[in-house]
């Protein structure tokens, strides 16, 4: 026997079609471009080893020749290179395609990982109450004041001497999508706790509870499909978050290395040579991360205004 | 109050005895304290005598609250890669990171607060929606990029600011500081917009939203009735209870400001705590990590209490309710 929802019966398209949400989405023209802006990125990413031009890993293939080129439609540019090359002679535009792969990765497993976790505790916390949500809750707290940078650096440091022969290219993701998701865990926990609080009175759970569902499985069947939607709206804006976490960490060179480079890498070589007047080495990554940051940040917004129903 | 206060105090021990823990860990366990005195070729008997000397095959617990007791004295061991008292490191990069952290708050506060206050009173004004635009873009930037563009645009293409350091220092003995010479504060300038601009966007947005709520109150409307002039009832009354949040949140900010001064610092390579410690991350040099976590730890737990004893200060109401109340 189990429990009816409310929306249980309507698929789940012709819900999404008459719903409020897609209606406010068309409506407003600067959600629709963040969205296509998002998803060209998505695929971009997805896609690098097929649009690439070149494949920057590929040190054969690199000629110091052509290092420092200026964009294609400047004087000295070569059209085989559209945005220049970096002092090494590496196409700017692949880089950057790699380099997105990598941050998009980092961003998708660490709110993943730190989604799970978060919801998990916040769930058990909210519904078993009592200790058990103290001393969750109390950790929260304590976590939510270390922002991610901090415990990175501290968890980088740490790694490295504890296995001094590690390379930096292999612990990078490691160690950052750890940190990542040790920091974000608390911001799902105390909202999903604080839906679970609500929900835990509601009738159904009752009714779950009097026909003798085990708590384990109240939790996973009643419970938590009916706290998820806040956690889209954490979810989308601490992608944004990651991502620049991400692209600090690999700009204060504790990220990952030159040869393995993400945007934030990028723009530390970039860095070095934007005096010597070789502006596009930092500019591009530069402006292809801030869209990216801006788009998902445009998309989180309008996701709490959908969702919120006090705000309609 | 006073209570309230000792009971504070006792939760910050309580936190200063973890972080010490955790330090503690770092120093002794992930780091070698034995690297600090000798050289990379020592023999392994040597190695052994001065673990014995130096007691580290004593009771954890008693090494332990040997640690605390010389950090409560300041003396955190030697930096691996400088061979010099992690103490002295520090006090010297001290007055470069407290002058840059002080100006680039005092910065985002005032500007803050008056952008917020005037956006939240103007709601519909250009000039508001100018800011809250701005802001947004403030926002989605990240702090080292802020700080490359700043130094693209002033330093490289106008040549108006200098690019990296803190100019000259004048040396007061105890602390050295860029304040009183031209290039010292011209140096300070991007640096500090850089480091405050987040802070500045956050104090706006939270100022403005607190406005608006507060502004619709009937008090305010007695206040008009009663014949005040508008800046007594925009100050005297909306700013003044927009305070409370706006402390709890600059005091919330603490670790990200300490960690985007790391980030500001390395972009301007300004001789900083923050520098300091990023080059131990990435040299492994332990007993500086754990001296800086030590230090966050002991800054986090005064803030706190700052900002415990503001709220007494700033709402007279808790002064009178709070043997009730807490």
């Amino acid at each position: 026997m189990t429990v009816v929802h409310p929306t249980a019966g309507r698929s789940l398209w012709r819900s999404l079609v008459d719903s409020d949400m897609l209606h406010a989405f068309l409506r407003s023209r600067l959600t629709v471009v963040a969205a296509l802006l998002t998803l060209t990125y998505l695929l971009a990413a997805l896609l690098a080893p097929l649009i690439a031009p070149t494949n920057p890993y590929d040190t054969a293939s690199l000629s110091l020749l052509d290092s420092s080129l200026p964009p294609a439609w400047s004087a000295q540019g070569d059209p085989k290179y559209l945005l220049g090359t970096d002092d090494q002679g590496r196409d700017i535009l692949s880089t950057i395609l790699y380099g997105l792969r990598i941050s998009i990765g980092v961003g998708v497993v660490s709110v993943a990982l730190a989604a799970m976790v978060g919801i998990a505790l916040g769930v058990v916390a909210g519904y078993v109450g009592g200790r058990v949500d103290a001393v969750i809750m109390r950790l929260a707290e304590v976590q939510l004041a270390f922002p991610a940078i901090l415990i990175a650096l501290f968890l980088d440091g740490t790694v490295r001497s504890i296995w001094p022969l590690l390379k930096q290219e292999d612990i990078a993701f490691t160690v950052i999508v750890a940190a990542l998701a040790l920091d974000n865990w608390a911001k799902y926990a105390r909202t999903v706790r604080g839906s679970t609080l609500v929900e835990k009175n509601r009738d159904y759970v009752q009714a779950a509870r009097v026909i003798g569902l085990r708590p384990i499985a109240i939790m996973w069947r009643h419970v938590l499909p009916n706290v998820l939607g806040p956690v889209l709206v954490i979810a989308t804006i601490n992608f944004a978050l990651a991502i620049l976490a991400e692209a600090t960490l690999s700009f204060l060179g504790v990220g990952f290395p030159p040869t393995k480079p993400s945007l934030g890498t990028l723009i530390r070589i970039g860095n070095n040579f934007l005096f010597s007047g070789e502006w596009w080495i930092t500019l591009f990554p530069g402006i292809t991360l801030a869209l990216l940051v801006l788009a998902v940040n445009i998309l989180g917004d309008w996701l709490r205004d959908a969702l919120n129903p006090r705000l309609r | 109050m006073i209570a309230f206060l000792l009971r504070r105090i006792g939760q910050g021990l309580l936190v200063m005895v973890a972080v010490g823990m955790m330090a503690f860990a770092l120093f002794r366990f992930v780091g070698d304290p034995v690297n600090q005195l000798v050289g990379p070729d020592a023999s392994e008997e040597d190695r052994e005598r001065i673990r014995v000397e130096i007691g580290l095959k004593d009771p954890v617990a008693l090494q332990f609250s040997r640690y605390i007791w010389r950090a409560a004295h300041l003396d955190f061991g030697f930096s691996y890669q400088f061979k010099q008292p992690v103490t002295k490191l520090i006090a010297e990069r001290l007055p470069a990171t407290m002058e840059l952290a002080f100006v680039a708050v005092s910065i985002a506060l005032v500007l803050g607060v008056l952008l917020g206050v005037y956006t939240g009173l103007h709601r519909d004004s250009f000039l508001s929606n100018v800011f809250l635009t701005v802001s947004l873009i403030g926002i989605s930037l990240p702090t080292f990029l802020i700080g490359i563009l700043l130094i693209f645009l002033f330093a490289v293409q106008l040549k108006v600011m200098p690019s990296f350091g803190r100019g000259q220092v004048v040396d007061l003995g105890f602390w050295t500081t860029g304040f009183l010479t031209a290039s010292g504060r011209s140096a300070l300038v991007l640096p500090a917009i850089t480091l405050g601009l987040f802070q500045m966007t956050l104090t706006m947005r939270l100022v403005r939203s607190e406005m608006l709520e507060i502004m619709r109150l009937d008090f305010i409307k007695f206040a008009r009735a009663r014949g005040l002039k508008n800046r007594a009832i925009h100050f005297g009354h909306a700013f003044k209870n927009t305070l409370i949040p706006v402390i709890t949140v600059t005091g919330l900010q603490f670790g990200t400001t300490i960690a985007f001064a790391i980030i500001t610092e390395t972009v301007f390579q300004w001789p900083g705590m923050g520098n300091l410690f990023l080059r131990a991350v990435q040299t492994v040099d332990i007993p500086i990590m754990a001296c800086y976590l030590m230090m966050i730890g002991f800054l986090f737990v005064l803030i706190n209490f700052i900002v415990d004893i503001l709220y007494f200060v700033v709402d007279p109401r808790l002064r009178h309710v709070t043997k009730v109340a807490l």
